[in-house]
């Protein structure tokens, strides 16, 4: 689904991305992992076109990124922080999106009932909370039943219930065939979603492949400081 | 339009009206009147199907006081020299030409009247101020409800006394100022009126030199190349209800005094020298209520003192007074100053002049004890338009924030413009002008 | 084009709601009524008018936009994750802001003329050059502010620099170049001045009013390149033309900033 081939990316004097190979299987669920800084947005970016890329290649579906952006019909994309136009209503983002990319059919709007944001829907983004301002952004994400779904700290601001909601819709749509690649800081939540993982560090792929492979290598139980021994192991 | 139609009236009611017409047009024919007593009129007729076919062999075989009816038809017979007291009528507007070699009329005698003619192609000469009709030196003499074309001087008074320019349309070549000459030229002449006429394409509409009680009025003066009206010398002079447009280089009036100036309108004067009305050495005269209205510069005074300027109103000017510092005990009262660029403008840093109780419509102040004066002075001239007298060029920032900026501290604390040019007591409301 | 304006119907109903819109287009209302009320002269309404337009639109849409941008720039990057041209999405955020700025002002002082119909009608010219400049000035400077925050990360930045084009533009741009004219006042300096004005967005627009309002100034002057240039139809025609050059050039200039940036 994903080929990333010599991938650099530089902010000004400051490396982000160095070398950064990596494929990621049609169907896969995977987990990007890594400390703050490390380049995961960064990465993630470069897939939507929101940054370009300083060199390398990056290929969506056997499609270059490189400016045009039809590819990204078949991508759902979450923020990590959610904001919209202020005044306009939820139904009326809805509707926007959905009047920009022209569908108005085969759209998945289950998560507008699982993450009940029904009553919410004549309110101005404005006014809303930061997690049901989430909640919008994880629909909007799903609407589109997009091949691939990138998804931010999906459920970083969200109350428990809507948080398993999602995580229950996500493990279902990748079931479904769909391509999920997340990030997160929650190893257990990671561990609970996601076979694949990769962990990323200083803009460099330090581990790519299964969970369990992981923990092997590093001989702990626990994701968690299977990471942490990870990250111990490439800082000299 | 309106004189020619009266012309035709009077024409219709034949020689018995124009008679009793003639002493109400000018006063001083009544009097003269009683000098050459009415023996019996005859009246010649002149045209081409007539046994007198010239207006020259009408004019020959007339004596004194005849009356010669001119039928409709074109004469063109060189120059007619009229030297006794005649009536010279025109039937149908015939047209006397000129040939554009010679002068056209050239009256040496009194009481002449000439009236309802269209006299065209008056020779250009750079040696000779060649008129289609010229008085010279005569009395009473009547130029009335006439039409000139194309003539190098259309209506020329020289030494003339106690005659009447009335209900003329003058259209000259209006080509250049060299091969044009002057619509109404009035040279040492005294108690002369000139009213109703229209003139345009000359060099100077009307032109008024050495000349005393001349009364003007009621003319209109437009599209000439230099002076829309220009006169010098000419004292006590009334200059009344006339219209001033577009003239190459507005109005200019110098080294006269006693001249009233009242109801005339400036207009549309446009250019670096041009001026809706030039003072030059004028002294103890008064202008009130006159228009000027959309001129680089609406009044501009040099070397003028005693003048009287009252209730007239400046509108939509460049500048709309423009006062040299050569100007002293100049009196402004009771104008209104309306959408002009600059108010007053200045080339001194002193004045000698006084502003009191005009209309600006600039003024910002306010009037708390309800008199109608403002309460706070308004200083009419902005540091700008000093600027501008120095560096031309900074014109182009005009009604710029900065500038505003600018003038707004030079108001509050003068340093370049004149601290004694000031109105204290600014109207708050327009002057009704009647 | 189509999501150009897709994106823009969207963000004038998100602007519209705003009450500041309200403010801004009740400002305008007052003004202009008051101004009629107590001016009363048309053409003199007029001339204070445009006075205020050259003042309050740039400011008002320099601020306005730069705020707007730096508030959705979570939205932007919503947006660039859908199929949408990044060129399309600048075309959509500026109209987005620049037409309901306009039709706020438009509605403010055309409200106004309204109730004071028979003046406006006198001064009909003027009345519309006033809203064509006041119209045009937006998108400049809209354009402006958009190209200021694609180029700066940092909001307070941002406003800074965008504040600092506003007064170099309205003010200081003017003392320079008067300063310039009393430095060289002996050399020929109209074509460098003319030049210096087409330069300057504001300028040029007052440069417009002149044309309208000072015509008789103007002529006072004995340059011929002025002389050519305020007594002829062409003066009106450069003037117009640089304009729309400069909401373009900005547009354009912003464009590309906003399709080479990094989210």
């Amino acid at each position: 689904m994903i080929e990333i081939r010599g991938l650099k990316k530089r902010f000004g004097k400051l490396h982000v991305l160095e070398e950064v190979n990596l494929t990621i299987g049609k169907g896969t669920l995977t987990a990007i992992v890594g400390p703050n800084g490390s380049g995961k947005t960064t990465l993630i970016k470069s897939l939507l076109g929101l940054v370009h890329i300083d060199r390398g290649e990056i290929t969506i579906d056997g499609r270059k990124v490189n400016g045009d952006c039809a590819y990204r019909k078949e991508i759902g994309y979450m923020p990590q922080i959610a904001r919209y136009p202020e005044n306009l209503k939820v139904r009326e983002l809805l509707g926007m999106l959905k009047d920009l990319r022209g569908v108005r059919e085969g759209l998945d709007e289950e998560l507008v009932e699982q993450l009940e944001i029904g009553r919410e829907m004549e309110k101005p983004l404005r006014t809303l909370s930061g997690g049901t301002r989430q909640k919008v952004g994880a629909v909007i994400a799903f609407l589109f039943n997009p091949k691939l779904m990138i998804l931010d700290e999906p459920t970083a601001a969200l109350d428990p219930v809507s948080s398993s909601r999602l995580k229950d819709k996500i493990v279902a749509e990748n079931r479904k065939g769909k391509t999920v690649l997340l990030t997160s800081h929650n190893m257990n939540e990671i561990e609970e979603l996601s076979e694949q993982i990769v962990f990323l560090l200083e803009g460099r792929i330090y581990f790519q492949g299964l969970i369990a492979d992981l923990k092997r290598q590093s001989g702990e139980q626990n994701l968690e400081r299977a990471v942490a021994a990870l990250m111990r192991g490439a800082r000299p | 339009m309106q004189s020619s139609m009266t012309t035709r009236h009077r024409l219709g009611n034949g020689l018995l009206a124009g008679l009793v017409v003639l002493p109400l047009v000018l006063p001083a024919a009544a009097a003269q009147g009683a000098l050459f007593p009415p023996g019996p009129v005859r009246e010649i007729v002149v045209g081409k199907d007539r046994p007198i076919k010239s207006i020259k062999d009408g004019v020959r075989i007339a004596s004194s006081g005849d009356r010669i009816l001119v039928r409709k038809g074109s004469y063109s017979e060189g120059n007619i020299v009229i030297d006794k007291p005649l009536t010279i009528l025109g039937e149908g507007l015939p047209q006397v030409d000129g040939g554009g070699k010679d002068e056209i009329f050239t009256v040496r005698a009194d009481n002449v009247t000439i009236r309802g003619l269209l006299i065209k192609n008056a020779g250009v000469s750079f040696m000779h101020d060649n008129a289609a009709v010229k008085i010279d030196g005569a009395r009473n003499c009547i130029i009335e409800g006439n039409r000139f074309s194309n003539d190098f001087f259309a209506v020329y008074l020289a030494k003339a006394t106690g005659c009447t320019v009335s209900g003329n349309r003058i259209s000259g070549n209006g080509k250049a100022e060299a091969t044009s000459g002057n619509g109404i030229h009035l040279w040492h002449c005294s108690d002369v009126k000139v009213s109703g006429n229209y003139v345009t394409d000359q060099r100077d509409g009307i032109y008024i030199e050495f000349s005393n009680r001349v009364l003007i009025e009621g003319n209109q003066s437009e599209k000439n190349l230099r002076y829309g009206l220009h006169f010098m010398f000419s004292n006590s002079c009334r200059y009344l209800n006339n219209r001033f447009t577009q003239n190459g280089a507005g109005v200019a009036v110098m080294y006269s005094k006693n001249v009233e100036m009242r109801g005339n309108r400036f207009e549309k004067n446009w250019g670096p020298a041009s001026y809706g009305l030039l003072l030059k050495d004028m002294q103890q005269s008064r202008i009130a209520g006159n228009t000027l209205a959309g001129n680089t510069i609406g009044i501009y005074s040099e070397g003028s003192f005693g003048m009287t300027v009252e209730q007239n109103t400046f509108s939509r000017n460049g500048v709309g007074i423009k006062l040299l510092g050569s100007s002293t005990d100049n009196r402004f009262t009771r104008n209104n100053f309306l959408g002009n660029s600059f108010d007053v403008a200045t080339n001194s840093s002193e004045t000698q002049n006084r502003f009191e109780g005009n209309y600006w419509d600039n003024y910002q102040g306010y009037d708390l004890n309800k008199d109608g004066i403002g309460d706070v002075p308004y200083r009419p001239v902005r540091l700008f338009s000093m600027l501008i007298t120095d560096y031309p060029q900074s014109l182009i920032l005009l009604r710029s924030l900065f500038i505003d900026v600018l003038d707004l501290a030079e108001r509050a604390f003068p340093v370049l413009t004149p601290e004694a040019l000031v109105d204290r007591r600014p109207l708050m409301r327009r002057v009704c002008i009647d | 084009m189509r999501e150009t304006l897709k994106l823009g119907r969207y963000q004038l109903r998100d602007l519209m709601r705003s009450k500041w819109l309200f403010a801004y287009s009740g400002f305008f209302f007052l003004v202009t009524f008051a101004l009629f009320r107590f001016v009363g002269d048309g053409s003199k309404v007029a001339v204070s008018l445009m006075n205020l337009v050259l003042f309050i639109i740039p400011l008002v849409s320099t601020m306005l936009g730069t705020t707007y941008y730096y508030g959705s720039r979570e939205f932007v990057e919503l947006m660039l994750a859908q199929p949408i041209k990044r060129g399309s999405l600048f075309a959509g955020l500026c109209l987005g802001v620049s037409i309901p700025l306009v039709l706020s002002f438009l509605a403010g002082v055309g409200g106004a003329f309204l109730f004071c119909g028979s003046e406006v009608a006198q001064d009909l010219p003027a009345f519309l050059t006033l809203l064509v400049v006041g119209a045009v000035l937006t998108f400049i400077f809209v354009a402006l502010a958009f190209l200021v925050a694609v180029t700066n990360k940092d909001k307070a930045r941002g406003l800074g620099i965008s504040l600092l084009f506003w007064l170099v533009f309205s003010v200081i741009y003017d003392g320079l170049v008067l300063l310039a004219v009393v430095c060289f006042a002996d050399y020929p300096l109209e074509m460098p001045l003319l030049i210096l004005s087409i330069l300057n967005p504001i300028d040029l627009a007052r440069v417009l009013i002149l044309l309208k309002f000072d015509v008789s100034a103007l002529m006072g002057y004995t340059g011929a390149v002025f002389q050519q240039f305020f007594g002829s139809s062409w003066g009106i025609a450069i003037a117009l033309t640089s304009l729309v050059g400069w909401s373009v050039l900005t547009f354009i200039l912003g464009r590309s900033c906003f399709a080479r940036k990094d989210f």
